[in-house]
């Protein structure tokens, strides 16, 4: 496959010209281009972990250091803390982790990989971001209004949340709650898209089994998104009526239940750390399968285990609420589930490390973020076991043993795998190699502070520390100077980690202006975006060149070829 | 494993924590063994000039095994952890041993008020001793707890007793504790509550019997807060 | 033109239909999750029954036979679409817009009749998921009618005629979605 191949087709592209719709800068802002879409989640998803890693280090600061004026924020008081911790746990989780993982690599790679030009939709696409842009310029313009940002953490829990006076953020509070609503509504109309162009528009020749498992994983991850997060959009208009009306949907004096809203939250909010893990376990098979040269250990095994996965991620819920005042004979029936989950999810694991077995691994950058994403992964899982364990959990809930546990789930899936992702497919969205270098002086300088930061707070958690409390000193056992030094570490880790992004950045536009020219397949992967050029053109491919399937995308090292690698789209 | 950190003061608090060793070996064991692997395998895969890798396609049964086996253990170390989970839990949560005493807890913005039985050990009688963020109980002794709310969920919990209860507006809850030695530790409120939940302090004054027995009878005057 | 991903049809079913079932399966857990919720506390509360003595079930099973009207016509209007005849597909869309005006003028009737007895919607508990529920159906009653008058216009010029099916399907579950709502609320007593 050479790069000149492309220029010759350079006519076909007029053909396209007709739907280009809006010129000039317009033409970025109302494109309906699925890469161009992608490329707005992306960069939006970049800004937004900008802001919530800025709220990070500004509240660790006041962890190590109370009362500081931190540099660039000032005084942090005890609401203003709380806003920045919710909003920190909102952000990460509903404006980096979804809109990267899945909308913007979903966008970017669905049609790619199935060898079509666009999605099903392309307006309902854009306006799925449309409606996501607004969501987040709500959530920001929340931290400003009177009263300051909601301060009831990212679950939200009422009567605090119902009830201005008890949370003393009146429009913060609604805002917040408008905000996370209309982020769904962004992300049910994606994942319809996402689903169907997956069912209809694949490549002719394609089977099912021959999508490649990323793709897979995120349709499968909107699905599961689809499924559980209805009953909670239910359960936002009780709330906002609440707050807004003075209903007493959640409130006892009455007739409401404040443990309702625990149920509906939690229904959804289990799937949803599914939702993001499973995306960013498809990056790292597909990045594996590449840089092992190997075929992926037991494609459907691996399929059918994340089915297996999202249906158990339903019945699991209550873990979150074992000491919230549920019935206690439930708790048994959760701790039953929730362990039960520790056997797929240990498969998809197995089966990541299994591909390694007889490869041919290259340490290249992407390589080394999606390896650490299943060392430092397995940390976050079985640290859940824990939590899983009913008797065990009556001491961890909301201690820092839960924190760390789920930062060590969540910053492998939202920046090592992003970080793994964005590494890897760099050369096809700008046509650029990155500089592997600066690269993996980047991959260093996070994977390393990142264990500096999280491994203290389990200890913090044994020793009892709670959560989201902004001053330790007013529990003598916390405010011990052993304990400041292991918050300090954590603290002064997070500077490290935060110092060596601005090398992320730097290679970011070093490579996009001067950097290699990538060709067309880098790697020499098989899957069909890296038979287009770099970037795709609009369209994708030609018109008359739309690319047909012949074999599954893992064809590597195959007997029958003096190539250890195979195309999908190359006839035999 | 957690005693190093935080003292075990309650009869079942060795229960809950060793569960958590028991936890910690089993799953201590996989984790190192697929951390293990996988560093391995990376280094002995790593590419070599000239090697191509091998085709397996993971269906393989001889190869399969590598999986199958491991993940029907992971399944019988589930069943070690449940049972165990589950003793413990029922210790802690579903069973009410018979109290000697009886007090209610009360959480509300941003403070614990706590009301003891009082001279007559009864509950809900003129002699009952309030007190704000302060609670004296007896060591050795087994009390019930009647956990409540007057506006927003908080959480009560004693981590030296490994004890955590969340209340809840309009409910009360029944609890129990023993404690097994004297001393004087945190309370804290585990559950967001609003701008003042750090500052949602208590402590725990565990007494022998003379020390409580005087504490109750300096202290039997007072009247509702 | 149109890009060729929406031109394909690996499954054998229109992409239109497949995503209007999907549409569907996400509001199915909303309605479930709003329904849910109130079952659990109306099984909890016995007392609501007498707040629900107050609701007007003559006014409710007029709109159920309206709505059922309108989704009837909805029907013919897919047998003309299919048929290809445009205009006649527009015409009895537009009867089953008709039939939702109908039901929201009975709808505010009804609720402003409510609201000057007190019966608002923080007047107990049974009143806040009253007002919710039906309101949020209502909601999606206007957002359909709203749709289907788009849908009308291209389909009078001859245009996505295959449209005319798919928001019958959408119309059929606003009306399934009554047939849930109207015995929940109104005749459980
Ligand atoms: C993407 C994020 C993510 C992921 C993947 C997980 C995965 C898991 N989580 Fe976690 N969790 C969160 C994010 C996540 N969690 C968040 C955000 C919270 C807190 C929310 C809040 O309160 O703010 C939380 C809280 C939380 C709690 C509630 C704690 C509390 O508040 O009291 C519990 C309790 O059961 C729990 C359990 C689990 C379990 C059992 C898994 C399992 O899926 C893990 C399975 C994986 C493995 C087990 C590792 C691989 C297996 C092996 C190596 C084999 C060996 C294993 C055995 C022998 C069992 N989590
Ligand atoms: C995806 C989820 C996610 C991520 C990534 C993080 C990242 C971090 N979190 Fe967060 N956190 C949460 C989710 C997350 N957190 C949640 C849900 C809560 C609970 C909130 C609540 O209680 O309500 C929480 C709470 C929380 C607390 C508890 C506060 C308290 O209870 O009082 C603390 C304390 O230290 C903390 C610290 C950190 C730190 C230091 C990081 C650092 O790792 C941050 C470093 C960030 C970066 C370095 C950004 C790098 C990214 C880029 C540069 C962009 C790349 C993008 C592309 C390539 C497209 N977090
Ligand atoms: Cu009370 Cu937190
Ligand atoms: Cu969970």
């Amino acid at each position: 496959m050479s790069d000149t191949a492309g220029a010759a087709t350079q006519g076909e592209h007029h053909a396209h010209e007709d739907h280009h719709g809006p010129q000039g800068l317009l033409k970025y802002i109302w494109s309906t281009d699925h890469k161009m879409i992608g490329m707005q989640y992306m960069f939006t998803g970049m800004f937004m972990a900008v802001i919530g890693g800025f709220m990070a280090y500004v509240f660790r600061m006041q962890l190590a250091f109370p009362g500081m004026n931190v540099p660039g924020f000032g005084q942090v008081s005890p609401g203003e803390y709380n806003a920045l911790v919710t909003n920190h746990g909102t952000i990460m989780i509903f404006w980096v982790a979804m809109p990267v993982l899945i909308a913007a690599f979903g966008n970017f790679l669905i049609p790619l990989m199935i060898g079509a030009d666009d999605m099903v939709f392309p307006r309902i696409n854009r306006l799925s971001f449309q409606i996501f842009f607004l969501s987040a310029v709500i959530l920001l313009a929340s931290l400003f209004v009177q009263g300051g940002g909601f301060g009831g953490a990212w679950t939200a829990y009422p009567p605090l949340s119902a009830v201005a006076e008890y949370n003393q953020t009146n429009l913060g509070s609604s805002m917040w709650l408008i905000a996370v609503a209309l982020e769904f509504v962004a992300f049910l109309l994606g994942g319809i898209n996402f689903i169907t162009t997956l069912m209809n528009s694949r490549a002719p020749g394609m089977k099912a089994y021959d999508i490649p498992l990323v793709a897979w994983m995120i349709v499968i991850a909107s699905i599961l998104f689809m499924l559980s997060v209805g009953p909670l959009i239910a359960g936002a208009v009780m709330l906002l009526f609440d707050q807004t009306l003075g209903t007493g949907f959640y409130d006892p004096a009455r007739g409401g239940d404040p443990i309702l809203w625990q149920h509906l939250f939690w229904f959804f909010g289990h799937p949803e750390v599914y939702v993001v893990l499973l995306p960013a376990i498809g990056v790292t098979i597909e990045i594996i399968a590449t840089f092992a040269r190997k075929k992926v250990f037991g494609y459907k095994l691996m399929l059918y285990t994340t089915v297996a996965t999202g249906v158990l991620s339903f019945f699991v819920w209550a873990h979150h609420q074992f000491i919230a005042g549920i019935d206690p004979r439930m708790a048994n029936i959760f701790t039953i589930t929730t362990l039960l989950i520790s056997v797929p999810i240990a498969e998809l694991c197995f089966v990541i490390i299994a591909t390694l077995y007889g490869g041919s691994i290259r340490l290249t950058t992407p390589m080394l973020w999606a390896l650490a994403f299943m060392a430092e992964f397995l940390i976050g899982g079985v640290t859940g076991i824990f939590l899983g364990a009913s008797g065990a959990d009556i001491f961890f809930h909301d201690t820092y043993f839960v924190l760390a546990h789920f930062h060590y789930t969540f910053f492998p899936i939202a920046i090592i795998g992003t970080f793994a992702a964005f590494t890897y497919w760099f050369p096809k969205m700008f046509g650029k190699m990155m500089n592997d270098t600066l690269g993996k002086i980047h991959f260093w300088g996070t994977v390393i502070p990142f264990n500096f930061i999280f491994i203290p707070l389990f200890i913090l958690g044994l020793g009892g520390q709670h959560r989201r409390i902004y001053n330790y000193q007013h529990f003598p056992e916390l405010a011990g100077a052993d304990m400041y030094v292991l918050r300090q570490i954590a603290t002064i880790a997070l500077l490290v980690m935060l110092a060596f992004q601005l090398v992320f950045f730097f290679n970011c536009i070093k490579s996009w202006m001067s950097g290699e020219k990538a060709g067309r397949n880098p790697w020499k992967s098989n899957t069909l975006e890296w038979t287009t050029e770099s970037p795709p053109p609009h369209g994708n491919w030609p018109v008359d060149e739309m690319p047909n399937v012949y074999r599954g995308p893992y064809e590597y090292a195959h007997p029958d070829r003096e190539e250890d690698y195979w195309p999908q789209n190359e006839p035999n | 494993m957690i005693e190093r950190y935080l003292a075990q003061m309650s009869t079942y608090a060795g229960s809950i924590d060793g569960l958590i060793l028991l936890v910690a070996v089993l799953v201590g064991f996989w984790f190192f063994a697929a951390e293990g692997m996988l560093f391995w395998l990376v280094w002995k895969f790593r590419e070599r000039p000239g090697q191509k890798s091998q085709y397996l396609t993971g269906t393989e049964h001889h190869i399969k095994r590598w999986i199958t086996w491991p993940h029907a253990l992971v399944l019988v170390c589930d069943v070690f952890i449940v049972i165990g989970s589950i003793r413990v839990w029922n210790e802690v949560k579903q069973t009410l041993p018979e109290p000697d005493s009886t007090i209610r807890i009360i959480g509300q913005q941003w403070a614990w008020t706590f009301q003891h039985p009082g001279p007559d050990n009864e509950l809900d009688t003129p002699d009952d001793i309030f007190t704000v963020d302060a609670l004296h109980i007896e060591v050795e002794k087994v009390y019930h707890f009647k956990l409540e709310s007057r506006d927003v969920l908080h959480s009560f919990s004693v981590p030296v007793f490994r004890i955590k209860q969340d209340a809840l507006p309009g409910r009360s809850i029944t609890g129990w504790f023993e404690a097994t030695m004297t001393g004087e530790h945190d309370i804290q409120c585990a559950e967001i509550c609003g701008i003042g939940h750090g500052v949602m302090a208590a402590r725990i004054f565990i007494e022998d019997a003379g020390q409580h027995a005087a504490w109750v009878a300096a202290n039997s005057n007072s009247t509702t807060p | 033109m149109k890009p060729i991903a929406t031109t394909r049809s690996a499954t054998g079913i229109p992409t239109g239909r497949l995503a209007i079932w999907w549409v569907l399966a996400s509001e199915v857990v909303i309605f479930g999750g709003l329904l849910g919720s109130y079952l659990m506390h109306r099984l909890g509360h016995p007392e609501w029954a007498n707040a629900a003595a107050h609701t007007n079930v003559w006014f409710g099973a007029t709109n159920t036979f309206v709505l059922l009207t309108s989704s009837f016509t909805a029907v013919l209007a897919h047998q003309a679409a299919e048929a290809g005849n445009g205009k006649k597909a527009a015409g009895l869309l537009l009867m089953t817009m008709g039939g939702a005006l109908t039901f929201l003028v009975i709808k505010s009737i009804e609720w402003t009749n409510e609201i000057m007895h007190g019966y608002t919607i923080t007047a107990n508990g049974f009143w806040s998921f009253y007002y919710t529920a039906a309101g949020l159906h209502g909601l999606h009653v206007i957002a359909g009618a709203i749709v289907m008058g788009f849908i009308a216009f291209d389909a009078y010029r001859g245009r996505e005629l295959q449209r005319v099916e798919l928001i019958g399907i959408y119309w059929h579950f606003v009306d399934v979605v009554w047939i849930f709502l109207f015995p929940l609320l109104y005749i459980a007593k």
